[in-house]
């Protein structure tokens, strides 16, 4: 717990500072969860039935599936990412979110921008490569929202009270810094129009992959948790320490991860790349310290959505981890690598992790933020359980059948009963985020209608006699 | 504040070490890469793709083919093996010799002193070798996808995903362009429950004129057009097809080296 973050009365002003930039990155980021699992859902109908969409061009798996994984990473994850970074920083500093019509305007960038990817990626104009489909004019909106938001978030962290950093700060202004260096590197490199030659495309692409999906989410994710998990258990985060040490050899080793065993590069490439991975199980042994011990001494039980959320979610990264540790070991990747394995670790790192820590940090602060409780409060359970659910459903037979399809030597028919399986899991997941969206969608009609109100009150009311006179 | 700048510091180091291993490195050690010889024979390789083949590309990019398959064949070591190729004038002697044998799997020492035995005899054999991997085994390639194969690739599509086999070596052995042709529009035709989806947008189903076009589908009787109506694929399908032929990684390197089965001698 940050211990400037006391004043209660200043904190209802911070958090309506942060009203219209955040409901403007939530309800995009709510919108494009729930087109995103259902062209997710598009997809995986392909694997029940392979002849569906034989003559529509727009859903053939090919372009489907790129579609909806960057809509949940650049429509959800991002964006609603961002919008937890802005107002967690502005709580930090306990200052007023600086320059806010900023990430208002950014947000609209970004949306554009993926709505100008996606249309790209459908009617087949994908750049090809993984996680970076959008074209030009899509990457370009991306990068300058994310800029102009950086600004205003590192404007709002010039403005605290308290000089010394909290962990939270180090993951999120090292994200900050992170995905332009990246995204910037892999678009110029790649998606140019003078792109490097040979597998040095396929290399940076790894490379980009890697530290979008692994070391991105993992920065903002495990900052968000670090900012909530002390506020849950009503004790400071156990410790400092852990928590700085978790950063900097996640930032060291997570960076170098993501280069598949028997790639067609120079040997050195993927040795790297594995040792990188396996010593990732440093990180985690911190972040099962920080979460044991921050837990078990709170003063009364941990309860609450956000808790379930991002204890589910700290547990899913760990596991996300394991996953990718897995498969790097030399022995397991001659198995695994190239299955639906991998598949597995990419989306229970974007659903299971980042979606539910944010599903979790956007249910307590939005009621703050729009001071009134969440319009369908009688459905959070419903909701943690349905994504829960989901995640499991869904992650679980992808893992299922790249182990199948792994040990039956990339038999493609092997592991189509856990596929078709997943199917499950993202309908859980849709009707989980269908209720996010309504959420959020009737508080933002509420507030515009309370906006109209106000301003019709304002030119209906009768005129004060003395301003008559004059 | 000095410290503020030297903890900035340290993040960017260690941030960018990454970006200077796997963006700076791989630019500069195969940026300037060129073409290199084949083993053996000496011819240029890789050579560039025909124009239909290189805009194929582009039809594997736009339907998103690498969503489901790899262009990497994986190779995990060498073997040795000794053929024969010649009896010599004692036939007898030699078979008997061969019989005890083993004559797969073996290490270059063992393949070596075989063949000097054999020739000893008056036989005539040579020493081959051999890649192996799990993807070799399952016929996908004959040696290991190097990154020579992909040096006029943009973009280069080399997957990670296996839902369907890996293409690193299609052209070779699957070298049918009406075979790939009749898969594309209705994968039915070659499994009962394929995996694959069908891309009957890349054709054309359209009346048949008095003679058949000469292009149209030769398709299994359950799944040909309507009488009257033939299959044409459309250029898409042809360039796509052109470029799954033009995937060839089936010469000898000197990084990925072996004994093409066409080198002995009559």
């Amino acid at each position: 717990m940050n211990p400037a973050e006391n004043n209660s009365v200043c904190s209802v002003k911070i958090d309506a500072s942060c009203r219209v930039p955040l409901l403007a990155l939530f309800g995009g980021a709510a919108l494009w969860l729930v087109v995103g699992l259902a062209l997710a859902i598009v997809a995986s109908l392909t694997f029940h039935n392979p002849e569906i969409f034989a003559g529509c061009s727009f859903l053939t798996y090919g372009r489907v599936a790129p579609a909806a994984n960057d809509l949940l990473v650049y429509g959800f994850a991002i964006p609603a990412a961002l919008g937890v970074m802005l107002w967690i920083f502005a709580r930090l500093s306990q200052s007023n979110l600086e320059l806010p019509i900023i990430p208002v305007v950014a947000a609209h960038f970004w949306h554009l921008g993926v709505l100008v990817g996606t249309l790209t990626i459908l009617t087949g104009n994908s750049s090809g490569f993984t996680w970076l489909e959008f074209p030009r004019a899509g990457a370009m909106l991306i990068g300058v929202g994310f800029v102009l938001i950086a600004i205003s978030a590192v404007a709002t962290f010039g403005q605290r009270k308290e000089r010394e950093l909290y962990p939270s700060h180090w993951f999120f202004l090292a994200a900050l810094l992170w995905f332009p260096w990246i995204y910037a590197t892999a678009n110029l490199f790649l998606v140019s129009t003078c792109p490097v030659r040979g597998v040095t495309q396929a290399v940076i692409n790894w490379w980009f992959a890697n530290n979008l999906i692994y070391v991105w989410l993992a920065l903002v994710g495990l900052g968000t948790a670090f900012y909530f998990l002390p506020k849950i258990a009503g004790r400071p985060l156990q410790s400092r320490f852990y928590a700085l040490f978790t950063f900097w050899t996640l930032i060291l080793f997570g960076t170098w991860a993501g280069i598949s065993a028997g790639a067609p590069v120079p040997a050195w490439l993927p040795s790297m790349s594995a040792f990188a991975s396996m010593l990732l199980v440093v990180p985690v042994i911190a972040i099962v310290i920080i979460l044991v011990k921050t837990l078990r001494g709170a003063k009364s039980p941990p309860m609450g959505g956000a808790y379930c959320y991002i204890r589910f979610g700290v547990v899913a990264f760990i596991v996300s981890t394991a996953m990718l540790i897995t498969v790097a070991c030399p022995q397991n990747s001659r198995i695994l690598e190239f299955t639906w394995f991998g598949q597995a670790q990419v989306q229970l790192q974007i659903l299971g992790f980042s979606t539910m820590i944010l599903f979790g940090a956007i249910s307590e602060i939005l009621p703050r933020v729009m001071e009134t409780e969440m319009p369908l409060k009688k459905f959070s359970k419903l909701q943690f359980g349905l994504s829960l659910l989901g995640v499991v459903l869904f992650v679980v037979p992808l893992a299922l059948a790249g182990a199948k399809q792994g040990h039956a030597s990339y038999a493609p028919e092997a592991g189509k009963f856990w596929l078709m399986m997943s199917t499950t899991g993202l309908i859980f997941l849709l009707l989980a985020s269908l209720i996010l969206l309504a959420n959020i969608f009737t508080m933002t009609i509420k507030w515009k209608l309370g906006l109209v109100k106000t301003v019709i009150a304002a030119v209906t009311a009768p005129l004060e006699s003395t301003e008559v006179k004059s | 504040m000095k410290t503020g700048f030297a903890v900035f510091f340290a993040v960017v180091i260690a941030l960018g070490g990454s970006w200077v291993g796997f963006v700076v490195a791989p630019t500069l050690q195969l940026g300037s890469a060129k073409l290199t010889k084949t083993l053996g024979t000496g011819d240029a390789y890789p050579l560039q793709r025909t124009g239909e083949a290189t805009l194929g590309l582009q039809v594997y990019r736009s339907v998103g083919c690498v969503a489901c398959h790899t262009e990497q064949v994986r190779q995990e070591g060498v073997e040795f093996q000794v053929v024969l190729t010649g009896v010599g004038k004692n036939p007898a002697a030699v078979s008997n010799f061969i019989a005890t044998l083993k004559l797969t799997g073996l290490t270059k020492e063992q393949a070596d002193s075989a063949n000097e035995k054999i020739i000893a005899l008056g036989g005539k054999a040579e020493t081959h070798l051999i890649a192996t991997g799990v993807d070799i085994a399952k016929g996908w390639g004959v040696r290991r996808s190097v990154a020579a194969d992909f040096l006029y690739d943009a973009p280069v599509q080399l997957g990670n995903l296996r839902a369907g086999p890996d293409l690193a070596n299609v052209g070779a052995r699957l070298a049918d362009a009406n075979w790939h042709l009749v898969h594309l529009y209705a994968p039915k035709a070659y499994a009962a429950k394929p995996m694959m989806p069908s891309y009957k947008f890349l054709f054309e189903v359209r009346k048949a004129g008095a003679t058949p076009a000469v292009d149209a589908l030769k398709l299994p009787p359950e799944l040909a057009a309507p009488a009257g109506f033939e299959v044409v694929p459309k250029p898409e399908a042809k360039q796509l097809v052109a470029y799954l032929l033009s995937l060839r990684s089936d010469v000898p390197l000197y990084e990925a080296p072996f004994t093409p089965a066409t080198t002995a001698k009559p």
